[in-house]
This record gives C-alpha cells, sequence and structure tokens, in this order.
C-alpha cells in the first residue's frame, strides 16, 4: 500500500467551493481518489458535484463520512485555522496547497502539530499522488504519472511534475510523488518523507529534488548517510540564482553559504545519493543507473 | 519587504533600543543643519536597501559642516553602486546624519526565524561591525544561538547567559537582555523577517546602541499590517520587479539576455540553470504562477520584453492548473503590443499541443522544442 495517501484515504476538502478548491477536487474524484466530503463554512447541507456533501466544519464531515486526509485551499489569513482545525478533528493526513502563509504562523502550526499525530504536507505545495492506488490529493496533473515503483519528493510543484513527465516517458512508473512545500517553514521535511519510503515495500528508489535556501538537503543528507538504504537521486536547482534574491519561493533564498547550490549537491554527494547533473537528465540518471 | 535604516531605527525607537541622535535629509541644507545641532562631528549615511554602503562611499564621518554639503550634494539623486546592487546602482534620495560616539566595543545581534530548529532565534557574536557569514566562516565557534521557546518566548535569563558568553559585564547585562528582549518583541508584533543590529556598540559612556539596523517583514504578513506598507520604498526595487508584483507574478531581474516565461518557481529555476550551463545566460527569473490567464500571461512577456538587454526568449510551460492554449493566446496578446524576439517554445501538460498551434500560427518567429536536452542546444553559446 502506498505511503500518505492510498486505497484508504477519504479525501474532505476544506474550502471547496472556492475557484481552486472546486476546479481541483473535481480532478482528484476524477483520478479515482475517493472524495467523500467538503467543508466551508455556511454551505452546510448542500452538495458538491451533485453527490459530495458539504459540512459546516471538517468535524462533521470526519464524523458522517469518515474522512482521514484533508485537502485545503482556503487564504493564507485562514490557512493555520483550517490547518488546526483538521488536527484537532484527527484527520490523519493533511495537505496545505495555500501559498502565502506568514512565516510566524507556520511557526505556530508547527509547534501545534508536534502535540499531534497529525501528518502535515505543506503548506506552499502541490500534495501528493499514489498512482498504483489511484489516488490524488493535490493539484498535480494526474495524466502525466504512470503507476510504479519510484518515490518523488520535492520543494517545488512544476519541477516535480518535470520529474515525473521524464520518468513516464521512458516508461518508469511511481509509487507516491510529493511536494513538501516551498516555504522555509513545512509540515514535513525531506527526511519525514525518505523514513516512509525507506519503509515502503512498493518503493524500489527515490528522486529527491532540493533547491537554494535553507538547509533542508543538508538535513536529509545527515539521514541518508545512515538511515536510507534504497537507491536515491538528487537534484539540486538555482545554482544560477544571485544571492540574496528570493526567487518565487519564500525559501528559495541565498542568505549564506550553506544556502548555496554547490553545498547542498556537496552534502547529498557524500551521503551517497547519486547526483542528477542537470534537470534534463532525471529521467535518464535513474534509467541507466537502475537498467530499467 | 525592505525597509530603510533610519524606518528601522524609527522602530527600534518605538520599542526602546536606543539609537544615535539623529534625523533624515533629502537636501545638503537640511544635512547641514542636522550636523550642526551636533557641532558638526557627523556620520552621513545614504539610505539604500543595499549593504555594502560603505564601501562603496555612501557612508562617511565629518568633522566640519564644509565638506557636509558637498558630499551630500553629490550623493542626493544620484546612484549608488555596492557590491550588493546591480550595475545601475539605486538612488540615494534620503541621508541619515547621526552623531558621532566614542565607541569601545561591537558587537552582532541579529532574530530570524531558524528552519532546522523551527524556531525564532537570537543570533550574537564578539565580532560586531563586520559581515556575519565571513564570521561564520572564519569562527563559527564565536557565534552564539538562543532559540526562543514558542509559548515561553526568547527569556532573558538565556540572554544574560549569551551576554556571558559575549563578554558582556555585569553593569550592562541588564540593558542588554532588555534591549535583545525588544528587538525579539519587534520582530514578532511586526512579522519581521529579519531584525537585524551590526554593530550594537557599547560605547565609552557606557551605553549600549544599535548603530546600524536592519528589518526585513514578511511579504506575506503584509495584510494585517496596514501601518507598515507605507514603508515600502518603490524607487529601491526594479522598476520592472515592481510591475510584476502588482500582477502577482514572481520576476527577478538578472544579468543576461535570454528572457524566461515559466511557471512554477522549481522550473523557473531549473529553467535559468539549463541556460546558464549551456552558456547563456538568464536576463530573469519569471514565474507567473498557477492559474495564470490571458492577461496575465500578456503583461508577464511584456514585463520581459521591456529588457533591451533581452534578445530572445524561453518559454517553458508545464500545464497543470496552467493551460498552454491560455498562455499561447497570452503571448500572441502581447505581440500586439510590444516587439517579440525569437522565442523558443516547450510546452507540456494541459492543451500543449493546441497551445503550440496558436504560437506557430501567428506572425511570431517561434521555434518549439520538446525537452529540455533540446534547450540545451539552442543556448549553447555559439
Amino acid at each position: 500500500m502506498s505511503i500518505l495517501v492510498n486505497n484508504k484515504t477519504k479525501l474532505v476538502v476544506q474550502g471547496i467551493t472556492g475557484r481552486e478548491g472546486s476546479f481541483h477536487a473535481i480532478r482528484c474524484k476524477n483520478y479515482g481518489t475517493n472524495l467523500v466530503a467538503g467543508v466551508t463554512p455556511g454551505q452546510g447541507g448542500n452538495k458538491f458535484d451533485q453527490t459530495v456533501p458539504i459540512f459546516d466544519t471538517v468535524e462533521e464531515a470526519v464524523r458522517m463520512t469518515g474522512a482521514n486526509t484533508s485537502l485545503i485551499f482556503v487564504p493564507p489569513p485562514f490557512a493555520i485555522e483550517a490547518i488546526s482545525e483538521s488536527i484537532d478533528s484527527g484527520i490523519e493526513v493533511i495537505a496545505c496547497i495555500t501559498e502565502g502563509v506568514p512565516a510566524l504562523d507556520s511557526l505556530k502550526i508547527y509547534n501545534y502539530l508536534q502535540n499531534s499525530s497529525s501528518i502535515l504536507v505543506g503548506p506552499n505545495c502541490p500534495g501528493m499522488i499514489s498512482p498504483n492506488d489511484h489516488c490524488k490529493v493535490g493539484i498535480m496533473p494526474g495524466s502525466i504519472h504512470l503507476p510504479g515503483r519510484i518515490g518523488v519528493v520535492s520543494r517545488s510543484g512544476t519541477l516535480t511534475y518535470e520529474a515525473v513527465g521524464q520518468l513516464s516517458n521512458l516508461g518508469i512508473g511511481q509509487s507516491t510523488c510529493v511536494g513538501i512545500g516551498g516555504d522555509s517553514i513545512t509540515g514535513t521535511s525531506f527526511i519525514d518523507m525518505l523514513e516512509m519510503f525507506e519503509k515502503d515495500d512498493d518503493t524500489d528508489a527515490v528522486v529527491l529534488i532540493g533547491e537554494i535556501g535553507g538547509t533542508k538537503e543538508q538535513e536529509a543528507a545527515e539521514y541518508i548517510k545512515t538511515n536510507f538504504h534504497k537507491p536515491i537521486f538528487g537534484l539540486i536547482v538555482g545554482a544560477s540564482a544571485p544571492r540574496g534574491k528570493r526567487m518565487g519561493h519564500a525559501g528559495a533564498i541565498i542568505t549564506g553559504k550553506s544556502a548555496r547550490a554547490s553545498e547542498k549537491v556537496k552534502a547529498l554527494s557524500s551521503a551517497g545519493v547519486e547526483i542528477i547533473p542537470t534537470t534534463s537528465d532525471i529521467g535518464n540518471t535513474v534509467k541507466y543507473s537502475l537498467k530499467l | 519587504m525592505n525597509i530603510h535604516e533610519f524606518q528601522a531605527k524609527k522602530l527600534f525607537a518605538d520599542y526602546s533600543i536606543p539609537v544615535p541622535e539623529g534625523s533624515v535629509a533629502t537636501t545638503p541644507q537640511e544635512a547641514i543643519e542636522i550636523s550642526s545641532i551636533h557641532n558638526n562631528n557627523v556620520v552621513v549615511k545614504a539610505q539604500i536597501h543595499a549593504g555594502g554602503r560603505g564601501k562603496a562611499g555612501g557612508v562617511k564621518l565629518f568633522s566640519d559642516s564644509k565638506e557636509i554639503e558637498s558630499f551630500s550634494a553629490n550623493l542626493l539623486g544620484s546612484n549608488l553602486i555596492t557590491a550588493q546592487t546591480g550595475k545601475s546602482g539605486v538612488p540615494v534620495n534620503k541621508l541619515l546624519v547621526e552623531k558621532i560616539y566614542d565607541i569601545h566595543r561591537e558587537i552582532y545581534l541579529a532574530i530570524i526565524i531558524d528552519a532546522v530548529t523551527k524556531s525564532i532565534i537570537c543570533v550574537a557574536s564578539e565580532f560586531g561591525g563586520v559581515n556575519i557569514e565571513e564570521v561564520a566562516e572564519s569562527n563559527p565557534d564565536k557565534i552564539f544561538t538562543v532559540v526562543a521557546d514558542p509559548i515561553l518566548g526568547l527569556q532573558p535569563y538565556k540572554l544574560r547567559l549569551l551576554a556571558k558568553k559575549l563578554n558582556i559585564t555585569s553593569d550592562l547585562i541588564r540593558s542588554f537582555s532588555g534591549l535583545a528582549t525588544s528587538a525579539y518583541n519587534l520582530f514578532v508584533e511586526n512579522d519581521c523577517s529579519m531584525v537585524e543590529i551590526n554593530p550594537l556598540v557599547i560605547t565609552n559612556d557606557r551605553l549600549l546602541l544599535a548603530l546600524d539596523a536592519k528589518v526585513n517583514i514578511d511579504d506575506d504578513a503584509l495584510f494585517r499590517h496596514p501601518e507598515l506598507v507605507h514603508l515600502r520604498d518603490i524607487n529601491q526595487e526594479d522598476e520592472r520587479e515592481t510591475r510584476a508584483d502588482k500582477s502577482n507574478i514572481n520576476y527577478v531581474k538578472l544579468d543576461g539576455n535570454v528572457g524566461c516565461l515559466v511557471n512554477g518557481a522549481g522550473l523557473a529555476m531549473a529553467t535559468m540553470d539549463v541556460i546558464s550551463e549551456s552558456g547563456s545566460q538568464p536576463a530573469n527569473f519569471l514565474d507567473i504562477g498557477g492559474g495564470a490567464d490571458e492577461d496575465k500571461v500578456a503583461e508577464a512577456m511584456k514585463i520581459i520584453c521591456s529588457d533591451t538587454d533581452v534578445d530572445k526568449i524561453f518559454v517553458n510551460l508545464f500545464g497543470g492548473i496552467l493551460r498552454c492554449d491560455v498562455a499561447a493566446r497570452g503571448i500572441v496578446q502581447a505581440s500586439k503590443e510590444t516587439t517579440i524576439p525569437p522565442i523558443i517554445v516547450r510546452m507540456l501538460g494541459t492543451n500543449a499541443d493546441e497551445g503550440a498551434q496558436i504560437l506557430l500560427d501567428s506572425s511570431l518567429e517561434v521555434k518549439l522544442i520538446h525537452d529540455l536536452h533540446d534547450a540545451r542546444k539552442e543556448f549553447l553559446k555559439s
């Protein structure tokens, strides 16, 4: 069974009547995800897409439908409240797509999360997808994915799609693909994902895509050195970015030496990660190295 | 959001963090008037959003009013080029004129968010007044950090322990912990991403004083700080970056000639990398963001084309939420209002074929490529 999202997933979408929420809820459902509920305060009793019940609160959605996974599309000022509502309602896996959550809010929710058993992916992330289980909890285009045995984890959305696109074109399928988010403070780290992939019998190898800013890749490297035993491929983007400028993602800014691409490549390489030399070679590197 | 030193010092004063006596001048005459209050024993500092002012000639000490006039006249209205600005520099419209103090010691103090411990931390060093990144490399054991507890905050006793490590003597230990607590409160209450005092000085009169002040505010939190929004100085920003910001486009001006139009920050960085690995240089970072419509794509294209350094453009789109046909129509729309140089187009995902066809049917000079391998060949420097 796939990690994070799989055939046990019962999805509730928070903000299901909004523009983004409704657009993506349909696409998750069409991909095969078991969409059991939506939440929009004030819209309780209505139906989404004629079949999916809408509730005023996540607590009701969980009680009435058994929802265990949530996908959040609410605007930034309300994001951490939506996350805490999910945590308090006993949701097991939460993906927060919302971009632009204030950093101090992310800190607060991170600390709140530590006293719960919920897993938070994001904020500012594309979510996750497990093609083997036809389960998509996120905004990625479902059609590019192929069932298979490679895990993909990244800080970026479209770059994950790029990696998946290259893999699928070569006939290499994916077990689970997850974007941990482009902010500097996120609910889960590379390490959390690698721990899951390490234990996952359906994942043979992992592609890890990092970028400039922060030290998440170095932390991952420390973990990989002693704890990760499957083949792992690493790509770091942003080598050509100037220092001190934020490259779109709140977390992608070179502030010191360790935030540079070269330092991250060095750390991953010395941890035994096979470095993907450039973005155009993601698929080929995996193919030739694993003799697929 | 960056703010000026004088604005940061005003915030410091609001939080009872001691700052030098002084005020802002916008004319040489004002600079002289402020100087005379302090017996013409002053430092004049150009107010710009970039470091490296001192080395670039933007900061100078004076003991005579005559020189102040010519120095101020030269700086005001000019562009100051420092190691941290682009080649055209940034405009100096204000000068901070401050009294000079006799300095005993310089310390480094900052409040930032630490992504590793997921906490707000206070960073300090005995090596103040110099580039802290260099200290981090040469003397990492001389940089101390104190982690603020998410509930208890930055406890003063931890700051007193920090003071001991910095060899701050007992007479100043309470004012130091008080000052650092104020900096922490300022950070939290104003949603800062950085509060930096470099240097924090101990004067010969045994006073702590924030000689310099750097405050960055989290852009994502500005919605709850309407009182801070006016501190933004768009004169310090690249014109195109400001324009892009209005349309929610992430654009950063770079020094090359290949314009980039990409969706997603990660793919945009990867696109820049591919261009520079091939020997060419990207002219910009641009992420049009999710769910862009025709108008937004057109605006992005117009911003790229307004950069006179751009002589070709790489459109690299992975359609998901974004539909490639919508993007293509946006590009064609832009071509009606501006001249678009040859474009190399790679479209994948949602409606990619329709998008490519729209561009091929237009009067634009378009070359379609299929993957990033092709892109590498395109941008090989001939």
